[in-house]
């Protein structure tokens, strides 16, 4: 019933050209491609961003059965929208159910908007798909040094990041232990209606925490007991380096970028102003 | 007295430490425990619960700071906050529940842990890391995720954490509590291991009474005193008071016992199987 696969599982170890890149590259190259897909207002676009996107997959090497597995939970919302769009564009209508009105312009507005969907959701699995845990805190520690100046505390980021990784699969484990000794006792998680189904998660829930305040309570002991000061003077064992190859990523994401401005600029959004 | 002829070990004198329940409510946890440990001896101190024993090696680390009295840390006085972190890596301690004291993902990160708080050349932390998991034969799990290891491998990954610091001095608080028996036997053979190689001072606490056999010096505290010292021979020959403070001698030690006390003519201070099955053999062919 409870599974660790939504955030730890996620990571596919195989060796790869995307796998060996430094994360702190693909971090980056992640935001700007979020950030270029929502740029990129036409059909033109989600050529240059899908091709993109293609040529990733296949460099990763992760199968593609594992990235449309991870598109099904977006299934219902994708639906929802396009319905939406289909029903409450105005325009040309292409079919009536009742008093609905399907449109045209709906039905492309609604697929165009689903596209960016599907493109944002594996692209972004794509990041943690191909990069370790440790690997992301590191490279996000590292993104996030420049902006400690200005009061973001980096280190303190990461570091919360790794406990928490750490401690999913204990505290897991531990929730599994709880539940099953309420239900020895004859507590029942399982039936009844939505509202008493997370009221039966209470007495679950309350050892939970207790549990882990107490567990943060002996880590930070230890942690003090290893010399643990903060992030001032700390010095890392794995040392991140870009190389020739981070840098070839990120030039293609850049002239990627730019293809997608350029449709922009030469072609417009793909429902042009002012005709519905 | 100076640092200087404080530099032998491990010192605490007329420790009292007092935790507080509430402001006006406060529990006596030690009441002027003295103890001298000196550099590369392996004391094993026992106590039934509550008798202070955590307490006071929370004040080797410098965890816990005396109420009255002083601890001294190879020279060093745990009251000076400029010296807090050269005790903590000198005298390193290694906590009962394993889960609880592993920070990273990944082994070799975790061992890593302390090196890098230290502030150590990455390139001097591998090696470091590297030396420190081939003392506790852990080597071959250095990618491994500490989550699927078992417990005796948790715990001899926090002493491999502890050991990448290059200290002089581990404090073990209840380590064996939680494992099973060969869990248990692991650590105790890597402490022992790691006394006798590398000379370093191990201060090991405990409630099972089989582990103060591989003690040379045994201190037993009771309500925040240390009420006995000595080689677990000398502590154990003391059934009486043992049981007072509620201690068990180790079972062996009560067979031995009982079978001198039954007319058996052996040596009722015997604490471990094998001293006992070549006592007997030697009554079988003496006869």
């Amino acid at each position: 019933m409870i599974s660790g696969g939504i955030l730890v599982g996620q990571y596919y170890p195989v060796r790869s050209f995307v796998h060996s890149l430094d994360p702190r590259a693909k971090i980056l190259i992640s935001i700007i491609f979020m950030a270029i897909l929502f740029v990129g207002n036409n059909f033109y676009a989600f050529a240059v961003t899908g091709t993109f996107a293609v040529l990733a997959v296949t460099l990763s090497r992760i199968p593609w059965k594992v990235l449309i597995r991870g598109l099904r939970p977006i299934v219902f919302i994708m639906s929802f929208t396009i319905l939406l769009h289909l029903f409450l564009t105005p325009g040309h209508a292409i079919f009536q159910i009742g008093p609905l009105k399907a449109t045209l312009p709906g039905l492309i507005q609604g697929l165009f908007i689903a596209l960016r969907l599907i493109i944002l959701i594996i692209f972004t699995s794509l990041l943690t798909l191909t990069t370790s845990p440790i690997e992301l805190t590191d490279g996000l520690e590292d993104i996030l040094k420049p902006f400690s100046r200005i009061g973001v505390p980096a280190h303190e980021i990461a570091m919360m990041m790794t406990i928490a990784l750490r401690f999913i699969p204990t505290l897991l484990e531990e929730a599994d232990r709880i539940m099953k000794a309420q239900m020895a006792r004859g507590a029942d998680f399982e039936s009844g209606n939505m509202f008493q189904r997370a009221k039966s998660l209470v007495p679950l829930l309350v050892p939970l925490f207790v549990s882990a305040f107490r567990r943060a309570d002996e880590l930070a002991m230890a942690m003090e007991a290893r010399c643990y000061r903060g992030g001032e003077g700390r010095t890392r064992m794995r040392q991140l380096s870009l190389s020739a190859k981070d840098y070839y990523a990120l030039g293609l994401t850049i002239v990627m970028s730019a293809l997608v401005v350029y449709t922009r600029v030469r072609f417009g959004p793909v429902i042009p102003r002012g005709t519905v | 007295m100076t640092a200087v002829e404080k530099a032998r070990g491990l010192e605490a004198e007329g420790v009292v430490f007092r935790y507080e329940v509430d402001e006006s409510d406060k529990v006596l946890a030690l009441a002027g425990a003295d103890l001298e440990i000196s550099q590369g001896e392996f004391v094993v101190v026992l106590g039934p619960n509550g008798s202070g024993k955590s307490t006071l090696a929370k004040h080797f680390n410098a965890l816990l700071l005396p109420d009255e009295g002083d601890v001294w840390v190879f020279g060093m006085n745990t009251k000076d906050p400029e010296l807090t972190w050269e005790i903590r890596r000198s005298a390193g301690m290694v906590f009962q529940n394993p889960d609880n004291q592993l920070v990273a993902t990944v082994v070799e990160e975790d061992v890593a842990f302390g090196p890098e708080n230290l502030g150590v050349e990455p390139g001097d932390i591998r090696t470091l890391v590297a030396g420190a998991l081939k003392s506790v034969g852990m080597e071959e799990f250095h990618r491994h995720s500490p989550h699927h290891l078992s417990g005796g491998q948790k715990q001899r990954v926090a002493i491999a954490g502890i050991l990448a610091m290059k200290p002089k001095c581990i404090i073990l608080d209840e380590p064996t509590a939680m494992l099973d028996p060969s869990g248990r036997e692991e650590v105790m053979k890597t402490i022992k291991r790691l006394n006798e190689e590398m000379g370093i001072t191990v201060i090991h606490i405990t409630h099972f009474m089989d582990e103060a056999l591989y003690a040379d010096r045994v201190i037993v505290m009771d309500k925040g005193e240390i009420v006995m010292a000595g080689t677990p021979k000398e502590v154990f020959g003391q059934w009486k008071r043992v049981s007072q403070v509620g201690l068990e001698v180790p079972p062996v030690g009560q067979l031995s016992r009982r079978l001198w006390s039954s007319g058996v003519n052996i040596d009722p201070g015997i604490l471990t199987v094998d001293e006992l099955v070549d006592e007997l053999c030697r009554l079988k062919s003496g006869i």
